[in-house]
This record gives C-alpha cells, sequence and structure tokens, in this order.
C-alpha cells in the first residue's frame, strides 16, 4: 500500500531550473479514468509529460493464470470495457487457434456485426467525451442518443448492456434475439439520418477546427517506432488495420476502406474515427441480411485443453491492435498470459507529441488518443 | 397541487400546514427543511475509475438523466461535491488518493459504492493481489448497488434511497446500520 506523504510529496512545486511541475490526476476531470500525468512546464510551455500508471492496475494477466480457458474471456470484458465484445473474439480466437476447433459460419457473421456495433458505440462515446474535454458537453447527449440504440441491442441479445461476455470458444453463447435484424436495421437508418448533425455540431465548428488543426503531429516514422495502432497511426498515414492484414471471423467476405488520412494531428484522428464509424456500418449492412442459418456454438468437449505451445491471435479493437499471447503447457489453465493492449503504445506517443505545445493543447491531444486505463494497466 | 400530497412514493415536504385565508402558514423544524432541501441537490463527485464509469455517465446522458433528481452537477472538485459515486475498482495505489479525496469533501457527505468491484473487490476478488476487497475497507459507505456494471436505473434506484434516507433525518451511522 502507498503511504500518504508519497503523494502528498507529488504536489505542485518549482522545479530546479524554475520550472512548475503540475500533476494532472489520478482525479482529474480531463484525464478519462486514473491516469495520473506529471507535467513540467516553462511558463505555459510543456517541457515533459510523465505518465504515471497503476492506479487501476488489477493484475488481469495474473489472474488469468488460474482461469480455465472458458473463464478467462470473461475476465478481459473488463479489460478495455468499451470494446468488450472485441477482446472477446481475441480471446475466443486464440482458443479456436490452438484447438484447432471449426466456428459455424453463423457464429461469424454475427460476432462481426457485434464487433462492428461495439466500435461504433465505442467510437460515439469517444466524440462525446473528447468534446467535453474540449469544453462542449451537447456532443456528449447527441452521441449518447444513438449509443443507447447499441446498447439495446446488446442487452436483447447478450443480456447485459456494457460487459457482455456473449461470445465463448467455438461460437456464441446462446442464439440472437428474434428482433436482432430490424433492430439492427432500424439503429442503422437513425445513424444514418443523425451522424450529419454530429459534422454540423463538431466537425465544422470553428473553435474545434482551431483547436485540433495543427496540434500534437505524430510523423508515421514516430507512429512506427512507438508501436502505435488503431485510429492514431492511421490517422499519420500508417496502414495497420488487422482487419484487413489479418481477417478474422468474416471480415475476408466484406468490403470496407481502410481509413487513412495524412496530416497526423489531432484532427485527422478525429476524421479517423468519424469516417470508421460509416464503414462500420457499410460492414454491418453487408452482414445483417446474409446471417446464415445453422448453429450458432460449434460441438466441444467440456474441458477444453489447448495443445502444447506458443499461441498469438490478434484483432483490432476500437482503440488499436489487442493481441493475447499465451503460452501452453498443456493442461486446462494458461500457463502465461499477456495482452498487448493498444493504449499502451498510444500513451507512450503522449510525451512526443505533446512536447513544446501550450497546456491547453494537451487536453485536445490526449482527448484524440482515446486512452482507456484499464485497457492500460490491465 | 397540495403542499404535503405523496408524490410517487416520496416523503412529502415536511411541516403542518395551517390554511388561512387567501394562503396558509408552514409550521416545521429547520432540521427537516434543511434535510428536504439538501436531499433534493447532492452534487456528486465524477470518480469513475473503470466499466461502471461508462453506466455513469449512460445515467448522466438524456435517456435517463439523473438531472431529473437533482444530481446533474457533476463537480470535478471534491470541495463542491456531496456524495462520491465510487464507480469502477479501487487498487491499492488509489486507495489513499480515495481516502483524500474524501477526507477534502465538506459536511454533510455521502458515500454510494456502484459495483461489484467497489462493494467487495468485484471479479476480481479471486487469486488478485492489486485489488481493495471494497470500498468500506477505506471509506465509510452509505449505499451499496451490486451489478458489474449497474443498470442505469439501479443508479437511479440507489440515488433515490439515498435522498429518501436524507429526508427522513436519519444522520450517517443511522443509514449505515439500515443498509448492513
Amino acid at each position: 500500500m502507498y503511504n500518504q506523504t508519497e503523494i502528498i510529496k507529488d504536489t505542485t512545486e518549482l522545479g530546479p531550473e524554475g520550472e512548475l511541475v503540475v500533476n494532472m490526476g489520478p482525479q482529474h476531470p480531463a484525464t478519462h479514468g486514473v491516469l495520473h500525468l506529471v507535467v513540467t512546464l516553462n511558463g505555459e510551455t510543456i517541457k515533459k509529460i510523465e505518465p504515471h500508471l497503476g492506479y487501476i492496475h488489477r493484475s488481469i494477466e495474473k489472474m488469468c493464470e488460474s482461469l480455465t480457458y472458458r473463464q478467462f474471456i470473461y475476465v478481459t470484458s473488463r479489460m478495455d470495457y468499451l470494446s468488450s465484445h472485441i477482446n472477446n473474439t481475441a480471446c475466443a480466437l486464440l482458443v479456436e487457434k490452438g484447438m484447432q476447433i471449426e466456428v459455424p459460419e453463423r457464429a461469424k457473421v454475427v460476432r462481426t456485426i457485434l464487433n462492428e456495433l461495439t466500435r461504433i458505440a465505442s467510437h460515439e462515446l469517444w466524440i462525446g467525451a473528447m468534446a467535453m474535454d474540449l469544453g462542449a458537453f451537447t456532443p456528449f447527449f447527441y452521441a449518447f442518443r444513438e449509443r443507447e440504440m447499441i446498447t439495446e441491442i446488446m442487452e436483447d441479445t447478450c443480456g447485459a448492456r456494457l460487459t457482455m461476455n456473449y461470445i465463448v470458444p467455438s461460437g456464441l453463447m446462446y442464439d440472437i434475439h428474434p428482433e436482432f435484424q430490424t433492430k439492427v436495421k432500424a439503429f442503422i437508418k437513425q445513424f444514418k439520418e443523425k451522424v450529419t448533425e454530429y459534422e454540423d455540431l463538431v466537425t465544422g465548428n470553428i473553435i474545434f477546427q482551431s483547436r485540433t488543426k495543427g496540434v500534437g503531429v505524430l510523423t508515421p516514422e514516430d507512429a512506427i517506432s512507438y508501436g502505435c495502432s488503431g485510429p492514431v497511426a492511421r490517422a499519420s498515414g500508417v496502414s495497420c488495420d488487422m482487419r484487413k492484414i489479418a481477417p478474422y471471423d468474416a471480415y475476408d467476405k466484406v468490403e470496407f476502406d481502410e481509413i487513412i488520412e495524412t496530416a497526423g494531428d489531432s484532427f485527422a484522428r478525429y476524421m479517423v474515427r468519424v469516417k470508421e464509424m460509416n464503414q462500420s456500418i457499410r460492414i454491418i449492412e453487408q452482414l445483417i441480411d446474409n446471417i446464415p442459418e445453422g448453429d450458432f456454438v460449434g460441438k466441444t468437449k467440456n474441458v477444453l485443453k489447448l495443445n502444447k505451445g506458443e499461441f498469438y491471435q490478434r484483432v483490432e479493437t476500437a482503440r488499436g491492435e489487442l493481441g493475447v499471447y499465451v503460452v501452453s503447457e498443456g493442461g486446462t489453465t494458461p500457463y502465461r498470459i499477456k495482452f498487448r493492449s493498444p493504449g499502451f503504445s498510444n500513451l507512450s506517443v503522449l510525451d512526443h507529441i505533446a512536447n513544446g505545445s501550450k497546456i491547453g493543447d494537451l487536453m485536445a491531444t490526449m482527448g484524440t488518443l482515446d486512452l482507456v486505463i484499464p485497457d492500460i494497466d490491465r | 397541487m397540495e403542499l404535503n400530497e405523496n408524490i410517487a412514493g416520496n416523503p412529502p415536504f415536511p411541516g403542518i400546514i395551517h390554511e388561512t385565508p387567501g394562503g396558509g402558514i408552514v409550521v416545521s423544524t429547520f432540521d427537516s427543511i434543511i434535510n428536504w432541501a439538501r436531499s433534493n441537490s447532492l452534487w456528486p463527485l465524477s470518480f469513475a475509475t473503470s466499466c461502471c464509469g461508462i453506466e455513469m455517465m449512460s445515467t448522466a446522458s438524456a435517456k435517463y438523466d439523473f438531472s431529473r433528481f437533482g444530481f446533474e452537477v457533476a463537480r470535478a472538485s471534491p470541495r463542491q461535491a456531496d456524495v462520491i459515486i465510487i464507480a469502477g475498482t479501487i487498487v491499492n495505489k488509489m486507495a489513499p488518493v480515495l481516502k483524500r479525496l474524501y477526507d477534502q469533501m465538506a459536511d454533510p457527505k455521502y458515500v454510494i459504492a456502484m459495483g461489484a468491484c467497489a462493494i467487495s473487490g468485484g471479479p476480481f476478488f479471486y487469486n488478485t493481489y492489486s485489488v481493495v476487497k471494497g470500498a468500506d475497507h477505506v471509506i465509510p459507505v452509505d449505499v451499496y448497488i451490486p451489478g458489474c456494471p449497474p443498470r442505469p436505473e439501479a443508479l437511479l434506484h440507489s440515488l433515490i434511497t439515498l435522498q429518501e434516507k436524507i429526508k427522513m433525518g436519519m444522520t450517517r451511522d443511522q443509514i449505515r446500520a439500515d443498509f448492513k
């Protein structure tokens, strides 16, 4: 347990060269959870940013070592809770890879639809949260209006609004809700009508543009060397979409574009996410009428045992590339498990891209990195 | 509308009305009126550590809208907040920070533990070295909401429960004893 004096010592103080050291967080309105940033300032200019992690370290990796291959999937829903379906899919795919289980086509298609719905929900929440960081409160309500429709669909089908735990090795936990297709279609219809409202509210807003354009520029070389992935890297012109590079589930059967912007600034990261939502809608539209009939779960043994060896599976979450690495000794529990979370690499680049800018721009830069702290700390 | 009409099960405005021509006089005690006023404007501290924070945001959004009950002014500073909604897991490194935030809040202050993690360590109680097994190891808790994460309706219910407790003029100790 950390003692009280250690934290008090860290409060605002003058550094050796007359620089001001400011602590942001762990309880701070703009840090999206419990990130602790130690910012060294010279006047208003940022000299150095040092992120402190561990305020929500829940030892998920260590816990997974004592859970069976059916159980450990449910814990990963709590890791990156905004893309919990995608986390579950990554783990299920890994177990299927390790045991060479065939997944029914129906399950593959439903997984893909749900993953894309999750991506939209995550980006919707991000728009609201980022606009709040920049001082606009209204986009939050607009974004949550559509997001509630997705959570309702999830609730009907999966039984939970946020941490769904619906995907199991070899398929789905149970079949989809009878009204699943109707509700998803209703959502697509509403989303297409309303997405222009975000554009009117946020994209074209002159205050928003002047606060994000040219702020926090990340070059493609730095994006690669820091290991950035997802919308952060794609906004810098790096092609890194796992759905294209290593297709899983039904992604090889659908047509969609990988969104790439070249500016690399905060505004480009915003545009990538907005355009990605439209691509997700495109994927869902192709699949929603073509859900194959058949089993929703394949036949497996009750006790799952992975073959001896090392396995790695990567998927594209709403934040970037999520990797799951498992060392198996042939037993019912993993010997070692490691998650490569996209947020960790995306956070590491913060010092580099925000260095030299003003402290007011730090929020715009950090907001567009879309950090989920429990994903970073695990 | 009558002042002391019972609206949807809520305790009415405290006091006795003496009708007079062209109006009336309300006779009451200071304590009960202060409690009544206090319960209708509780400002929560936006303290979200993990998943439950997203459901707290859903509750703030237009569909559930906790501003209907006087909770809309989510404060970022503990010095301006009345109630702290612990939305998420508390780990050993976060525990002293939570204690400090609680100490900084002005009296009267209330605590709601939202979700399984804040109640007992949640799905992480098993074989973990870093999670505090319940926020009540660190600060006293008034209302517990089970769920992982709880639905927005559950959060609303807990907020209304806390309001009713305050209106009934119960002290912190009584509220806590009642929930055990």
